[in-house]
């Protein structure tokens, strides 16, 4: 059993810090996702963890033990990347066959061994083809099982499924999903896409300019977001931002933005009161926290212009323009009254105030 | 403002035995209809936008802008902008400089240019950056330019390819919803073609579907989704897919068929089905991942049974994979988007569960043409 444990990781080029200070841990037999923008750093920490990227401060514990004076072919660590590399002229065996070759395995357990893998990811009958013969899902499967044949304590991938087209690649990662959770090999996943990191992750970290910003469950992350970056992330649509004032009076905190008010619960008032340095907060609301109302019947609800509505698979989104901006709402096809909206439309919205987010405006951090 | 109409549009390369690209293509476009070609790679969508713009001539049937045949002409004679993926700016020009360069051609009088110029820009929302040139522009503000430029000599028909693709995926939502409402605000006939399903289902009035050359269904988003015309296009469209499984049709007293799938027993009168499904041959039923209930405490009532294989968080939802007890060792697994704040917590990998269709939630398929029964 194989945990990974990073602490403080810094990693440089020249003088530039690519990765600050960054700590977590893999537990045995997780999969665990590291989640960031193009230029976030993710790539350059598994670079790390394989040893082509070398630390500037912090260590490395791979099963407990620091990995630092290892070199990467001794730290058993198998890689698999968006571009499968797999070798052109070799069949789906020979590919597989060659890692085991190199590392001078008797030709009896390698035979098993490719046996195995191809009976666990279905490609038993494409053993003698060569990668050109493959569709771009079987491909990735080759490289895949390339992987998996060295049967390495651990397993990094970095966009492996991002060649696919949507189609397969959601079909790929439930498959994947299944996969790890058999074989039970520790595994780290670097993607960019928030769909995949929910789907897949049992934790994921979330990196962006270096820097953890912050690690949990798929659930934690969606429903408590630690700062605007991290809630702006997820979701589809994502999160609405509205700049917002803070009233309180008496024991009642409301959070304001142009026409939409919204009453805080009073614990969550109280905190967010102590919390927030200034009056100014940031309002974040996500798209299925919004309801509407004609706006005939509205009483507590703000008004509301409708901008667009997109009917979209077994969601409706609607685009408001609420006072200067413009929100975005999600419901459910077959709500006939959602349904019925067009462009222009005029109605009443209100936020469950049990669902608001709030942000501090300068710092992005959340508060309460 | 204009209405496009294909009429028995045809498209082979290199003669007999040669690629069959486009098959028989017959299409309506209304005025000021947003049109989207949607299917997968070597459909046949960007060769027939190809030949609406001039840049491939059909080997047969006709192309009819306002009614009148415009085969034979030059793209450029044929009064219709295109937008690609690369929205090709000049490097050396302004926002502005763009957007006045077909006007200009156009020797559209300055006053009246630098209205356009203002309305142009406002909708577009890159007022204020006017006098910006490409490098200093986000990739959605070029790809906006790009739009403004195509549009403000006001052509009779717009055509995209897949404008949207080389953007991000928050800028591609924001640019998506700036251009359906321009589109709308101006009114011009568009065509649109993608091979991004969510995209097209946002901004369509209208949707075609194609697949090997041939149109599969022309309809608006909402009839798509809830009424495919055939099992190509119920699988095709939707995140995950709809769910397939072939049973036998069973006889009922009443002369009718009675179908159990997932544990729903469904009764069909002959009418119904138009006699197309005898006793005891085979229909395809296909449910959506959202329209199938999940339940695990009543893993012996009865409904489907099955076995949760994989649970995928998604914001507010779970989708969950269940494969079925078919008995057989490699058994068909099935989508279910089951909300969060139901019993999704209690699902797991390795639960038993069972499932039922929600009602209305059934759709029946011939499995030989793959024609839609119900």
């Amino acid at each position: 059993m194989t945990d990974v444990r990073l602490e403080h990781v810094r990693v440089a080029y020249g003088e530039h810090d690519v990765v600050r200070d960054v700590s977590f841990t893999v537990e045995s037999g997780e999969l665990a996702v590291l989640l960031g923008r193009s230029g976030s750093g993710k790539t350059t920490l598994l670079r790390a963890i394989t040893g082509y990227a070398p630390l500037a401060a912090g260590r490395i514990l791979v099963g407990g033990e620091d990995v630092a004076r290892q070199p990467p072919a001794e730290r058993d660590v198998a890689m698999v990347f968006q571009s499968y590399a797999l070798y052109p002229h070799m069949t789906v065996r020979e590919n597989w066959a060659f890692p085991l070759q190199a590392a001078k395995l008797p030709r009896a357990e390698r035979e098993a061994r490719i046996a195995r893998v191809a009976d666990t990811l279905q490609m038993g009958r494409f053993l003698h083809r060569y990668p050109k013969e493959l569709s771009g899902g079987q491909q990735q499967r080759v490289a895949m099982g390339r992987a998996l044949v060295r049967q390495p304590r651990l397993f990094l991938l970095d966009e492996p499924l991002g060649a696919l087209d949507a189609k397969l690649r959601v079909e790929a990662r439930s498959a994947f999903k299944a996969l790890q959770a058999e074989l039970g090999t520790t595994t780290l996943y670097v993607t960019h896409d928030q769909i995949e990191a929910q789907a897949l992750g049992a934790k994921i970290v979330v990196l962006d300019e270096g820097v953890v910003q912050q690690i949990g469950t798929p659930d934690e992350i969606y429903d408590v977001p630690a700062n605007r970056f991290v809630a702006g992330l997820f979701g589809t649509p994502p999160m609405n931002f509205l700049p917002s004032e803070l009233t309180q009076e008496g024991d009642s905190v409301a959070v304001t933005s142009g026409p939409l008010s919204v009453i805080l619960p009073p614990e969550i008032g109280r905190r967010v009161i102590d919390a927030a340095p200034t009056q100014g907060v940031t309002l974040g609301v996500r798209p299925e926290a919004i309801g509407y109302t004609a706006e005939a019947e509205a009483e507590r609800g703000a008004p509301a212009t409708v901008y667009l509505t997109e009917p979209i698979g077994h969601n409706l989104i609607v685009d408001l323009r609420l006072g200067e901006t413009l929100i975005r709402a999600r419901g459910h096809r077959d709500d006939e009254r959602l349904a019925r909206l067009v462009p222009d439309d005029r109605i009443s919205v209100w936020v469950d105030p049990a669902r608001v987010h709030l942000f501090d405006q300068a710092t992005g951090q959340r508060l309460g | 403002m204009a209405t496009l109409k294909l009429d028995g549009l045809n498209l082979r390369y290199g003669g007999e035995g040669g690629t069959h690209a486009v098959r028989d293509v017959d299409l309506a476009v209304g005025e000021g209809e947003f049109c989207v070609f949607l299917g997968p790679s070597g459909c046949g969508k960007t060769s027939t936008l190809r030949m609406i713009a001039g840049l491939e001539t059909p080997t047969g049937g006709e192309i009819r802008l306002d009614g009148r045949v415009i085969n034979h002409l030059y793209p450029g004679e044929r009064d219709i902008a295109m937008v690609f993926q690369s929205y090709a700016l000049y490097p050396h020009l302004s926002v502005r400089g763009h957007f006045e360069l077909p006007l200009k051609a156009q020797k559209v009088p300055k006053a009246e240019r630098d209205r356009r110029v203002a309305e142009t820009a406002a909708l577009l929302q890159v007022g204020d950056l006017l006098d910006a040139k490409p490098r200093h522009l986000s990739g959605g503000q070029a790809q906006r330019v790009a739009i403004g430029r195509a549009l403000i000599r006001q052509p009779k028909l717009f055509l995209l390819d897949e404008p949207l693709t080389s953007l991000d995926a928050r800028l591609r939502l924001e640019t998506r919803g700036a251009l359906k409402r321009l589109q709308r605000d101006l009114g011009i006939t568009t065509i649109y073609v993608t091979h991004d399903q969510e995209e097209a289902l946002s901004l369509a009035d209208t949707i075609v579907i194609m697949h090997d050359g041939r149109i599969q269904q022309v309809a608006s988003s909402r009839e798509l989704y809830g009424h495919p015309a055939n099992r190509f296009v119920a699988g095709f469209v939707g995140t995950p897919p709809m769910n397939f499984v072939d049973v036998i049709a069973s006889p009922t007293a009443t002369g009718g068929l009675e179908l159990t799938a997932v544990g729903v027993r469904l009764p069909v009168s002959a009418e119904e089905v138009g006699g197309r499904v005898a006793p005891g041959e085979t229909v395809t039923v296909g449910v959506r991942p959202e329209d199938l209930l999940i339940d695990s405490a009543a893993a012996e009532g009865g409904g489907a049974r099955g076995r949760v294989v994989v649970v995928e968080p998604q914001g507010d939802e779970r989708i969950v994979s269940v494969a079925l007890d078919t008995g057989s060792p490699t058994p068909p697994v099935w989508k279910v988007r089951a909300p969060k704040s139901g019993n999704a917590s209690t699902l797991a990998p390795g639960v038993q569960v069972s499932l039922a269709s929600r009602p209305r939630g059934i759709r029946l398929f011939d499995p030989r043409t793959e024609e839609r029964l119900l």
